[in-house]
């Protein structure tokens, strides 16, 4: 394995960069199952425990296309496409009925999950054919990552948050959703259509979900109907250390998640790297209950306070 | 005559302990038909074949499941993902000392040991949690977080160094060759099995029942409700509600590891999917459904549901042992929409609606007419 022209140094030095790929890996794929999420939770105080079945829904929804021979980013569009209407009718139907309901929400979304999940299984089998990752590997000394996971993924996932940010804090619609969120009777009155902003809110969170689901169908191996836990554990661990604010909740929970998570699985084994990230979530909620934000929202109260 | 009022006396006091506001089913037709339930489950297994038998014995280690998340959730208010954990601890121990010891004293052991090990799991995680201020939808969180750092942990503990003694934790494939439920020592020991298993588990399931009722109406009940529906005003109250918690919870882990011994015994074998996101969630289900503020709806929806997915994994007509999980999930879904507090409290209501309406339409008709006049 160890090739005789590089010095100890150098091969260090490539370790170290294995070691950051392995980073941005696994901060685009956490960002990225996260945000929506984040977004629901944060902004509509619902937790969608379907969430892992949402994004989901957006790798079938590019992979079926794919298969019958739409090219990729189009099958990609489709997979949003699809998941935002299936988010649409989901809160229509189900979701609405559980505002300010946090712990009903999560046990009848853990309900649609096991429907969705068990359903794609009866329909479309136990799997689906894998999709090849684009864009090929960049190869350093011993070393060599996917340009399409460790590269490109991270720098959506930044833009996506970027966009979010845009989104609610420079448009009226942003902040006619945050009005909603903080005060629903107030942002009535003052003649915002709740009701459509709850609706909206949503659809963006499903339709991050299916951008996540679209994004990851290329690099997840074979498709199977139980891979909506492999995403819900990690965006679900993400939003709680993260805390309520939904773009600096994201982008610290998935910096610190998976600073542990590359380490452990660079160093020892992928088991090692997720069951690190797992007690380092652990430690943050009981250090953190409110998690980040909550507790930089809080010091920042007291130092106003003080003054 | 002089011996019957004595005897009055202690059936009275014994209904007064086990009933009172906190628990559904205080009235005389509720205590026949439960007797009833219980003479009925005494005597299925002599009517039925020995595997349907041994199946419904899994229901009931699984019921304690049931009951342990209605008592923390329904009366504190701490919804947990993580009553597996304690399940899951519990039965790997019980393994573990179960088959270093191999004798029935070595069996009785590990049966105490297995149910003080979940416990005392319980009471750590607790204390962790409650102490450190962590509240609400983070203690489901932080529980099912801690699930699945077990899952994962043991799901990699194939190789042979992972073993305590003799007993191999086995990855994936899970513990195998652990020993039957045993009770005593030497000669003076009795050995569960089959149906004799049917019978421990009726009767520690019922005997829980009833002891969770005596607590639930005890003045320790009425504060752990106080702490369900506001902690805040309890705390002002002086009540110590991390203390409160603690408590309860612990007691929930206890009754969950008891379970974990019952499931580990009836097939002498556990795997790291008891602390899978799957299974972690089925108590869950089986709460919601049958309502959370009732221990007997809980038990009830375990034993019904775990009996439909058995029946249709053998299929049912047209529909195969695929749709078991879209039925039990249409049907969680369905329970949370249309019926909030579950199936059992929500007939409670409706009963109660009905005998309020006769009574209030008899005496309606003649009264009116003497206020009339």
């Amino acid at each position: 394995m160890i090739d005789p022209t590089v010095t100890p140094v150098q091969t260090s030095v490539y370790s170290l960069g294995a070691l950051f790929f392995q980073f941005l890996n696994s901060f685009g794929f956490i960002v990225l199952a996260t945000v929506g999420l984040a977004i629901i939770f944060g902004m509509m105080g619902v937790i969608n425990l379907a969430h892992g079945e949402f994004i989901l829904i957006g790798v079938y929804g590019t992979a079926l296309p794919y298969h019958a021979g739409v090219p990729l980013p189009l099958a990609m569009v489709i997979g949003v496409l699809v998941t935002t209407v299936f988010g649409v009718i989901i809160e229509r139907t189900v979701v609405r009925h559980f505002y300010d309901r946090l712990l009903d929400s999560m046990v009848a979304t853990w309900g649609l999950s096991l429907v969705v999940a068990q359903l794609l299984l009866i329909i479309f089998g136990s799997s689906l054919d894998s999709i090849s990752t684009p864009l090929g590997n960049v190869r350093y000394g011993p070393f060599s990552s996917s340009v399409y996971r460790s590269i490109l993924l991270p720098m959506i996932a930044i833009l996506v948050l970027v966009g979010l940010y845009v989104l609610f804090t420079r448009t009226e619609f942003g902040i006619k959703a945050r009005a909603t969120i903080k005060d629903p009777e107030t942002a009535r009155a003052m003649g915002i259509d709740t009701d459509r902003m709850y609706v909206v809110t949503f659809a963006i969170g499903s339709a991050l979900a299916g951008l996540t689901g679209a994004l990851s169908a290329p690099s997840l191996g074979s498709i199977t109907p139980n891979r909506g836990g492999t995403f819900l554990v990690e965006a679900f661990v993400a939003v709680v250390v993260g805390g309520p604010s939904v773009i600096v909740g994201t982008l610290s929970a998935s910096g610190i998640l998976s600073i542990f998570n590359a380490t452990g699985s660079f160093f020892v084994d992928t088991f090692f790297g997720q069951m690190l990230m797992l007690l380092v979530a652990i430690v943050a909620l009981r250090v953190l209950p409110n998690g980040i934000t909550g507790y930089v929202d809080s010091w920042r109260q007291r130092r106003r306070a003080e003054q | 005559m002089s011996e019957t009022a004595p005897t009055e006396g202690i059936a009275t006091r014994v209904r007064r302990a086990l009933e009172g506001p906190n628990t559904l089913g205080n009235s005389t037709p509720f205590w026949v038909g439960f007797v009833a339930a219980v003479v009925a489950l005494a005597a299925y297994p002599q009517v039925t074949d020995p595997y349907t038998a041994l199946q419904t014995s899994r229901y009931f280690a699984l019921a304690f499941l049931a009951i342990s998340l209605s008592f923390i959730w329904g009366y504190s208010g701490v919804l947990s993902f993580g009553q597996v954990v304690f399940f899951g601890v519990s039965a790997y121990t019980f393994g573990i000392i179960g088959i270093n010891f191999a004798s029935t004293a070595g069996a009785t052991a590990a049966l105490f040991g297995a149910v003080a090990v979940g416990t005392v799991a319980a009471a750590l995680l607790g204390y962790f949690m409650f102490y450190g201020g962590v509240r609400d939808v983070y203690v489901t969180i932080l529980t099912l977080v801690v699930a699945l750092v077990l899952n994962t942990f043991m799901g990699q503990t194939a190789g042979s160094e992972w073993a305590i003694g003799t007993a191999r934790l086995g990855g994936f494939n899970g513990m195998t060759n652990i020993p039957k439920l045993t009770l005593g020592v030497g000669d003076a020991s009795i050995v569960f099995q089959t149906v004799g298993f049917y019978y421990a588990a009726l009767v520690a399931l019922v005997g829980t029942y009833l002891g969770l009722r005596v607590l639930l109406n005890s003045s320790f009940g009425m504060t752990m409700v106080a702490v369900r529906e506001d902690e805040e005003r309890t705390a002002m109250f002086g009540y110590n509600v991390p203390f409160i918690k603690l408590v309860v919870f612990t007691i929930g882990g206890g009754l969950a590891a008891l379970g974990g011994v019952f499931y580990a015994t009836w097939g002498n074998y556990v795997d790291p999917s008891v602390f899978s996101i799957g299974f972690a969630a089925l108590p869950v289900v089986w709460v919601s459904i049958g309502g959370r503020e009732s221990l007997l709806g809980a038990i009830g929806a375990t034993l019904l549901i775990e009996r439909m997915r058995t029946g249709l994994s053998s299929g049912i007509g047209p529909i195969g042992s695929e749709w078991a999980l879209v039925i039990v999930g249409g049907l969680l879904l369905g329970v949370i929409l249309f019926m909030p507090a579950g199936i059992a409290p929500t007939l409670n209501d409706l009963k109660d609606e009905l005998l309020e309406r006769r009574s209030s339409r008899s005496p309606a008709s003649s009264p009116t007419e003497d206020s009339v006049k």
